[in-house]
């Protein structure tokens, strides 16, 4: 009834091929974005902020990382933690050398240091395929791992073999470090997150995003029509490991102020892989969609029993969730492969019938 | 000059130097190369039999191997225990099929494959949920799995082979002959390859696809409990025995995807070559790299032969 594309004439070309050609569309998103830029942080108290959102939204772009590379180009990926850590250690690197820059910037270029990395581990992808690739990228996972222990130099060869999170300012406030706000943080990291969904959104409409799907739809049939493999493939591991390390260096920057390799090990690589399955691959808002459920899943398992006055120990409900988690993979994938995101398709297409679906 | 002498040199200089510390460095290297191919083992029954690529046959060894722990722990005799721990397997067999299996007939393998990585954290939650997350002690001697070691003087050394390690080979071995003779001489055994060479024909002359897929799980899941027996015997029955399986993952690609022998073979090359790498050079890197080597190894292997050393050549068609 409200939500109908009916009489909304294009008269542009532009106007066509914009991203959300339907205005309630437009209204919606403008609506998420006011709650998340200004509702959220005026309402939300420095638990839900820190502990909730702000994980969440890094997780969404670690996400949207791994989308890239195994829901628009389809080649699998078990790196994504390692990944992240190149970026979390790349990120500390940098600050230690340039103490003074911006540590936004610094984020941002820590993202290419991954992508180099990321770049390299890609290159047997243009040999093999598959679950090949798997292995190539569990190599990357544990030789990565392997060096963040070893390899003294990354973490300033302090005895804890942490990195620590320094005290940084950027735009005349304290971005990172225990002094940082919550309400800071989180908007440095809402900021970033939600400029990074635009550029991939139009990164994934464009000449490299078609190229991409191509590859994964039918690799030989893209190459017969002029796709190079070795741009397509390598582009999206470049991509697809900047999104994961500046996802990863936000990780420690902004939420947990310090992490050892444990954070970026090969659980933390299933996690990301089971958002990107559940949200919904090929989709950025699947991606969101995953994160949030991954993320808030154990939250509300949390908080359901001590409503009922039942007393459940931690370590039970972690298993309670891992089984949820496992059986909700399996279920989604009959019933619905193409995730989250597609229920919401759905729902929407629903929407706009309604209340005469058979008119 | 004195890097490369370090890595080029100075390792067969030490490894002549003591023989026999190399003979126990290549024994420990062939324990570990058995385990390595039976974990494979249990992935190349279900990729040949289902185009399967089953990631959760790490957690089934664990699994089973909890399994049998704890029935033991109730007061059951041990075999009796091992008898319930095979029941335990060919239900879970049975319901993976039923439950996961049939409902994904006919998609891209890649589902599938995604489907058995959900499998396997619902078995992780659900093997802590029953067993506690805490490592176990496996029942090797209650299984009558001997003890002890057996030395033998070699060049003016001592080798030690412990008598544990010895029985894994023999059972190592034993099973894959069964393995062998059950494939390639049973009826059940030829349906199987019947239906991995192609399913629609298999289907069309009779076989039923529900049934071989169930007893094809089921023979992975026997083989995971002889690992995870194994394996208990050798360390302790724990959830990181899991990130250890992904192991055969490399294995299986120096091996090709749908030979036995590839898997045994491949197994052996990773195991030797992760214990020699890892004493010899492993020094020079600062050690542990055994939790990469195997990776790096497949990886640099995938780069010249990419579909293994015995699998089958792949070609691809529009």
């Amino acid at each position: 009834m409200f939500y109908r594309e009916t009489g909304q004439y294009k008269t542009s070309y532009e106007a066509d091929s914009s991203i959300f050609p339907i205005l309630q569309d437009r209204i919606g998103i403008a609506l998420m974005l006011i709650v998340a830029f200004v509702v959220i942080p005026l309402a939300g108290n420095d638990f839900f902020l820190s502990s909730i959102m702000i994980p969440f939204l890094i997780f969404a772009l670690a996400a949207i990382g791994l989308n890239i590379l195994t829901g628009y180009t389809g080649q699998i990926s078990l790196g994504t933690g390692a990944f992240m850590g190149v970026g979390a250690y790349a990120c500390y690197k940098l600050t230690t050398y340039f103490p003074d820059v911006n540590i936004v910037l610094l984020i941002l270029c820590s993202g290419f240091f991954s992508a180099f990395i990321g770049m390299l581990f890609g290159l047997p992808s243009l040999r093999i395929k598959g679950f090949y690739l798997i292995v190539t990228t569990l190599a990357a996972q544990f030789f990565l791992e392997w060096a963040f222990i070893r390899v003294g130099w990354l973490y300033n060869y302090n005895d804890s073999g942490a990195i620590e999170v320094p005290e940084r300012t950027g735009f005349g406030l304290v971005l990172t470090g225990p002094s940082a706000t919550p309400t800071t943080r989180y908007m440095v990291v809402l900021c970033l997150v939600v400029a990074m969904t635009w550029v991939a959104s139009n990164l994934i409409r464009g000449r490299i995003g078609r190229s991409w799907m191509m590859i994964r739809d039918m690799d030989i049939a893209a190459e017969l029509m002029g796709v190079r493999p070795l741009y397509a493939k390598l582009s999206a591991f470049a991509v697809s490991s900047f999104y994961t390390g500046v996802a990863g260096a936000m990780m420690v920057f902004f939420w947990l102020g310090a992490a050892e390799v444990e954070s970026f090990d090969v659980n933390e690589s299933f996690s990301i892989l089971f958002m990107v399955i559940l949200g919904g691959l090929g989709s950025l808002m699947g991606s969101f969609m995953g994160a949030a459920f991954i993320w808030i899943l154990p939250v509300l398992l949390r908080l359901i029993p001590e409503s009922f006055g039942i007393d459940i120990s931690v370590a039970t409900l972690e298993h309670i969730n891992f089984m949820i988690v496992g059986a909700l993979i399996i279920f989604f994938l009959i019933v619905e492969p193409h995730g989250l995101a597609r229920l919401w398709k759905i729902a929407k297409e629903k929407l706009r019938t309604w209340p005469f679906p058979y008119a | 000059m004195e890097t490369l002498y370090n890595i080029f040199i100075d390792p067969f200089v030490q490894m002549f130097g003591a023989p026999d510390f190399l003979m126990q460095v290549l024994w420990e290297g062939f324990v570990s190369g058995t385990l390595y191919a039976l974990i494979a083992l249990g992935f190349v029954l279900i990729f040949k039999a289902s185009g399967v690529f089953n990631f959760a046959q790490g957690i089934m060894v664990v699994f089973a191997a909890l399994t049998l722990v704890g029935l033991y722990s109730l007061g059951m005799p041990a075999y009796v225990a091992l008898v319930l721990t095979i029941g335990v397997m060919g239900l879970l067999a049975v319901s993976v099929e039923r439950l996961v299996m049939r409902k994904l007939v006919n998609q891209p393998d890649i589902i599938l494959f995604m489907a058995t990585i959900g499998l396997t954290y619902f078995l992780i939650g659900l093997g802590e949920f029953i067993f506690g997350g805490e490592p176990k002690k496996m029942i090797a001697d209650e299984l009558g799995l001997p003890g002890g070691s057996m030395d033998f003087e070699v060049f003016g050394g001592v080798l030690i082979l412990e008598n544990r390690d010895i029985a894994a080979a023999v059972i190592a071995a034993v099973l894959v002959a069964a393995l062998w003779f059950f494939f390639s001489k049973t009826r059940i055994g030829r349906a199987l390859r019947a239906v991995a060479d192609d399913h629609q024909a298999a289907l069309s002359v009779g076989i039923s696809l529900n049934q071989i897929w169930a007893i094809v799980w089921f023979a992975a899941g026997i083989v995971a409990l002889a690992t995870g027996i194994l394996w208990g015997a050798k360390s302790e029955v724990s959830f990181a025995l899991q990130v250890v399986a992904l192991k055969a993952l490399p294995v299986l690609i120096l091996g090709g995807f749908t030979s036995i022998p590839g898997a045994i073979v491949g197994g052996m090359i990773i195991g030797l070559g992760e214990k020699l790498f890892e004493i010899y050079w492993g020094g020079l890197m600062g050690g542990g790299v055994e939790s990469w080597f195997a990776y790096v190894i497949a990886l640099i292997f995938l780069l010249f032969r990419p579909q293994g050393l015995f699998g089958e050549k792949i070609i691809e068609r529009i």
